[in-house]
């Protein structure tokens, strides 16, 4: 039965068959089915990656197979969210090695994405602590894939949009906490120039990243709040929360009740919204002890906010330049605050140095923003891609729905040999997306 | 801490009720025809819950086997809940008694079977509870739901006697009729989502059923007054209706 799919962006949306698997032996029957498809977690990339006209659910496939407390080994099948996993480590004193910023994402999805967190400079993106995994092929074969078995189809499963097989078994490093909270310092830049400058005075901070204002011009223009973090170590709560160091977070979560309409959001609101988010901050430093939720997950606590962007959706734009492109930087972000499409959530952080076939992260600035889709918008944000490439930079596959094959090129120097991966292991094309066929990677030939 | 059986462990239905009872801290005994399957679904309840959870061989069709296997049980849950079940085609049902067959003897004369053989024991031991999970399709017989609604109907004779039957000796007995449940068995049909459950949700109120010893519970609720309008109708109408 088809029914209506789209990933967090609303856009685009699509007729769809989903079908699930809970044990392995229903994961080959469904594989061997003569029906290309793509594999789908929890739907929060934010493009049409996991779109295919046949979608193969793991939602259902999410059990723990193994966690030792010691060492922090934690093994498990792809379907499970990253929520559901902090829920069980958390309280045994570990904590996801890199986290995205919502944990309603997939363990399989993290890896088909190779998602990076506020921690990337310091500890790369998820791949740095993958151990292994196993991937169901489209001939039905499953590999165990580590650096070691398989580093081809290993790397390139890594950032690999679910192209070279269906992740079906992770085993991931935990990283070891002494709590479950965070020591938080929130520093206020007036402009570009001095948030760059304290990102690279705080780059021994484990976590950093920067709330930045796109619409501001002139001697404000990039105005920003740096939030950086560190595990907070026992003795560094109030003795009152001690006992309880390790304890969940208490769910607190509303719902974006409604698709907002489209005129909501415009130029005005945006500009209040930033006004309001950068004052809340009155003084230049903050730094206190909070809960890991909202550190890492501030919108996990609104269900649905996607609604925000209205029935038509939204696309976010990711990009990454090479640090020595500042002026790309700042080129790019006028050329925003000029078309006044700003939006809520521009979010800046330095990547540190990654060597991949196709994950995104690359040394250089990230910048990730939120345009809600409407007239013009697409035009725009190809205008956006020629700078892009101007500078050397890349766009993020996970939050994409609308590149043109050849920045993608550009961008990927390992593209060549992703592809000629794909073409070993997916040889008929079998695992395909709507982005895949878009980007050409999965083009007939 | 209390022990539940719960027979047909690999369906949703029984995943999520395996998994609601071990969140409430029961360890869990996990009871299918393929245990071989069972092993991710254990270490995962051991690992969430903190809970002890075993895996046991269970085959509905073959009757002779159930006292073993309940015999075998260590310790002797508190609790047994009858999950499995089948639901072919109705009109291949029709023409192949093979199938005919087999939906009544998983669906009734094996669940008969085997609780039976569970109720002894409750009923000797003065405590126990045995939840069954049946179907509305077992309220009344319509041509779409024949023989699965028809063996549903004697599952819910058999466990209402059985309420009866062991209401003196400490032992309750609940009944649970979900209407559409979204499940591996019903992806490919178009469900109406406000009538429709998911395993999870189904799994919380019969945890809540069974902690306020209900009898008979529906899921949704309000499937109780759906179904009792269609009892209602006189069955000179509803034989010409399309049901």
């Amino acid at each position: 039965m088809k029914k209506q799919i789209a990933n967090w962006g609303n856009y685009p949306a699509m007729e769809a068959d989903e079908e699930s698997f809970v044990f392995e032996e229903q994961l080959d029957a469904l594989v061997q089915k003569d029906v290309a498809f793509i594999a789908r977690g929890n739907g929060r990339c934010y493009g049409d990656a996991s779109l295919s006209e046949r979608t193969i659910s793991t939602l259902k496939f999410d059990k723990i197979l193994s966690f030792d407390t010691e060492t922090g080994i934690f093994e498990c099948q792809s379907g499970i969210t990253l929520d559901q996993v902090l829920n069980v480590i958390v309280p045994k004193g570990w904590f996801l090695p890199v986290t995205p910023g919502t944990k309603f994402i997939t363990i399989g999805g993290a890896l088909a994405s190779d998602v990076h967190g506020k921690n990337h400079h310091v500890d790369g993106s998820i791949s740095n602590h993958v151990a292994e995994f196993d991937l169901v092929l489209a001939s039905k074969e499953q590999l165990t894939c580590s650096r070691e078995t398989f580093p081809d189809l290993f790397e390139a499963t890594l950032g690999g949009m679910g192209l070279t097989g269906v992740i079906s078994r992770v085993k991931l490093r935990l990283k070891k906490i002494e709590t479950s909270f965070i020591r938080q310092k929130q520093i206020k830049a007036t402009n570009l120039q001095e948030l760059i400058g304290l990102f690279e005075q705080y780059k021994d901070y484990t976590y950093s990243v920067a709330w930045i204002d796109c619409l501001k011009k002139g001697e404000h223009f990039g105005r920003s709040i740096l939030l950086l973090g560190e595990h907070a170590k026992l003795d560094e709560i109030p003795e009152g929360q001690r006992p309880g160091a390790l304890k969940l977070p208490a769910k607190k979560q509303i719902t974006f009740p409604i698709n907002m309409p489209s005129w909501v959001l415009n130029t005005l609101t945006v500009k209040a919204f930033n006004f309001l988010y950068y004052t809340k901050n009155f003084k230049k430093e903050i730094n206190n002890i909070v809960s890991y939720e909202p550190f890492f997950y501030p919108l996990d606590a609104i269900l649905h906010w996607n609604r925000l962007y209205g029935k038509s959706g939204f696309v976010q734009y990711q990009f990454v330049l090479p640090l020595s492109a500042k002026q790309g930087l700042v080129e790019i972000l006028n050329r925003i605050a000029d078309e006044g499409l700003g939006s809520f959530l521009a979010v800046l952080k330095v990547f540190g140095h990654q060597e991949s076939i196709i994950s995104f992260p690359k040394e250089g600035y990230t910048l990730a923003l939120d345009f809600p889709v409407r007239k013009g918008l697409l035009e725009f944000l190809d205008e956006l891609d020629e700078l892009v490439l101007k500078y050397d930079g890349r766009l993020y596959m996970s939050k994409d729905a609308r590149m043109r094959p050849a920045l993608l090129e550009a961008g990927y120097p390992g593209l060549k040999q992703f592809k000629s991966i794909i073409k070993k292991y997916n040889p008929g094309n079998k695992i395909r997306s709507v982005q895949s066929d878009r980007l050409l990677l999965t083009a007939d030939s | 801490m209390e022990t539940v059986l719960v027979l047909g462990a690999t369906s949703d239905i029984g995943i999520a009720i395996a998994k609601k009872f071990a969140s409430e801290k029961y360890n869990v005994q996990l009871a299918a025809r393929k245990p071989e399957l069972l092993g991710p679904l254990q270490s995962d309840i051991q690992i969430r819950y903190n809970v002890e959870c075993g895996v046991y061989a269970f085959d509905a069709l073959i009757f002779h086997s159930h006292s073993m296997f309940f015999e075998t049980l260590n310790p002797k849950p508190e609790i047994t809940i009858c999950i499995f079940g089948t639901m072919d085609d109705e009109e291949d049902a029709f023409n192949n008694w093979n199938l005919t067959q087999r939906m009544i003897d998983t669906n009734y004369t094996g669940a008969v079977s085997v609780l039976n053989i569970a109720a002894r024991t409750y009923i000797k031991n003065k405590k126990g509870t045995i939840i069954g999970i049946s179907s509305v399709a077992g309220d009344r017989g319509r041509a779409s739901k024949m023989i699965y609604g028809s063996s549903k109907a004697a599952f819910n004779a058999y466990l209402a006697g059985l309420r009866n039957k062991c209401f003196k000796d400490n032992v309750h007995v609940m009944t649970v009729k979900p209407g559409f449940v979204y499940t591996r068995m019903t992806e490919n049909m178009e469900l109406p989502a406000l009538l429709t459950s998911t395993p999870a949700y189904l799994a919380d109120v019969v945890y809540n059923g069974f902690a306020k010893k209900k009898n008979v519970i529906y899921i949704k609720w309000f499937w109780r007054y759906i179904m009792l309008i269609i009892k209602s109708i006189p069955e000179f109408q509803f034989k010409k209706m399309k049901l």
